[in-house]
């Protein structure tokens, strides 16, 4: 398993006051699969996702990727890390109101310095291959939940990231459109190698992964690999 | 099937009489089908040729000079049986449950039981999905139909594993 590791978080803690969100929590994420997270509310499922992406430290424990140790870096190298390798997803709110839908999808490429046309270029094909061209220059406001989250993985997805974290990216939407978005999120971050990371209690989307790993009490029992 | 392995299982814990594992067994899985004594003996008579159980004679006359013992092989066979998931279908829960309780009746670990029961019933739906990507509308629905009884029981088996510790505690009053 180690030799296409491309994850890893080992033995990790983080407390809260008196709660340990994260109690020896170990997991390792393999290039190109998909990783369902999945247990009860309040077992630490996000916070090991924050671990995982660098946007919050442990206490203890180590994340490693790619042979780098994200909790030995600066904050400026965590930060261009997670802009050059990693993309997220959320539940809602991570799309900027002002912006039409291109310019959102376009942003992440923007702030890594492509020039204009060509983020706009290559946004615009990404909202066509999540089926949501439709949207592009309207406002996230006045687009639909499954198409504002399917806008979402285009931007999570623009800039082609080894790793994409996503937090229950469905859960706002009714079944038929979180199957949707899981479809087309899915097939999109397979088809560019993507690794995904996918935090859910819902076991219809947990079976768009190749494998879980249930977190209880801050730790994580991993599955067998599927083949 | 699963009474010979819920009898099994009882044994565990040290030798019995037959009526004894009767009650045991009425006690713990016996909500709404408790056991004949005939189905006792008959269970014990085939557990025995198998050399899953021994029996220990005691001295005396009539029927309940005899006490069941499990065997090595029989710790083996039940070890196998509670590690091993079962194949999702319907009606499921009285097999799974009589898992859990013999797991935790014998210090076994049943969230463990609970997980690897999950994990078969995610591999599954995780196939359904996929031939469902697959598919025409027809494949669609019928898979769609599969997946929503699996997520059911999913769902049961997480309520399950959290309410372990209340199990345990009333299993060992
Ligand atoms: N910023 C925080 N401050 C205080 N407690 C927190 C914070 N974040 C998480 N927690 C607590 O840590 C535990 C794990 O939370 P979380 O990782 O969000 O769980 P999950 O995503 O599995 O629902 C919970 O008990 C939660 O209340
Ligand atoms: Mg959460």
């Amino acid at each position: 398993m180690t030799e296409q590791t491309l994850l890893t978080a080992e033995n990790l803690h983080l407390t809260f006051g008196e709660t340990k969100a994260l109690d020896g929590a170990s997991l390792h994420v393999r290039a190109g699969e998909v990783v369902a997270l999945m247990g009860p509310s309040g077992s630490g499922k996000s916070t090991l996702l924050h671990c995982l992406a660098g946007i919050m430290a442990p206490e203890s424990g180590r994340v490693v990727y790619d042979g780098r140790d994200l909790t030995a870096m600066s904050d400026t190298e965590r930060s261009t890390l997670r802009r050059g390798e990693f993309g997220f997803v959320f539940q809602f709110g991570q799309l900027v109101p002002e912006l039409t839908c291109r310019e959102n999808v376009a942003l992440p490429l923007r702030l890594s310095g492509v020039g204009r046309r060509e983020a706009h270029r290559t946004a615009t094909s990404w909202l066509e291959r999540l089926d949501v061209a439709d949207v592009a220059d309207k406002r996230p406001g006045q687009a639909s939940g499954g198409q504002g989250q399917r806008v979402a993985v285009a931007r999570a997805l623009v800039t082609q990231p080894r790793v994409v974290f996503a937090d229950e990216p469905t859960g706002a939407l009714d079944s038929l459109n979180g199957e949707l978005v899981m479809k087309m999120f899915i097939a999109a971050a397979r088809e560019t190698g993507a690794a995904v990371v996918l935090v859910t209690h819902e076991p219809r989307v947990a079976a768009y992964s190749n494998r879980e790993a249930v977190v209880r009490d801050g730790r994580v029992r991993e599955q067998e690999f599927a083949r | 099937m699963s009474v010979s392995f819920a009898l099994l299982g009882l044994l565990e814990n040290g030798p019995r009489h037959g009526y004894d594992l009767k009650r045991s067994y009425d006690d713990a899985f016996g909500r709404d089908r408790s056991l004949h004594y005939g189905q006792v003996y008959s269970t014990m008579a085939r557990l025995l040729k198998n050399g899953l159980v021994e029996v220990e004679l005691e001295p005396g006359d009539g029927p309940d000079r005899k006490r069941y013992a499990i065997t090595d092989a029989g710790i083996t066979d039940i070890e196998a049986w509670i590690g091993r998931p079962e194949k999702p279908e319907p009606y499921l829960q009285s097999t799974l449950y009589t898992k859990v309780v013999l797991a935790l009746m014998t210090g076994r670990d049943a969230s463990e039981v609970l997980d690897t029961q999950r994990a078969e019933h995610l591999r599954l739906m995780r196939e359904m999905t996929h031939r469902k990507a697959q598919g025409d509308l027809a494949d669609e629905l019928i898979c769609d139909h599969v997946l929503f009884h699996l997520e059911a029981d999913l769902r049961w088996l997480e309520l399950t594993t959290d309410r372990l510790d209340r199990l345990a505690a009333q299993i060992r009053r």
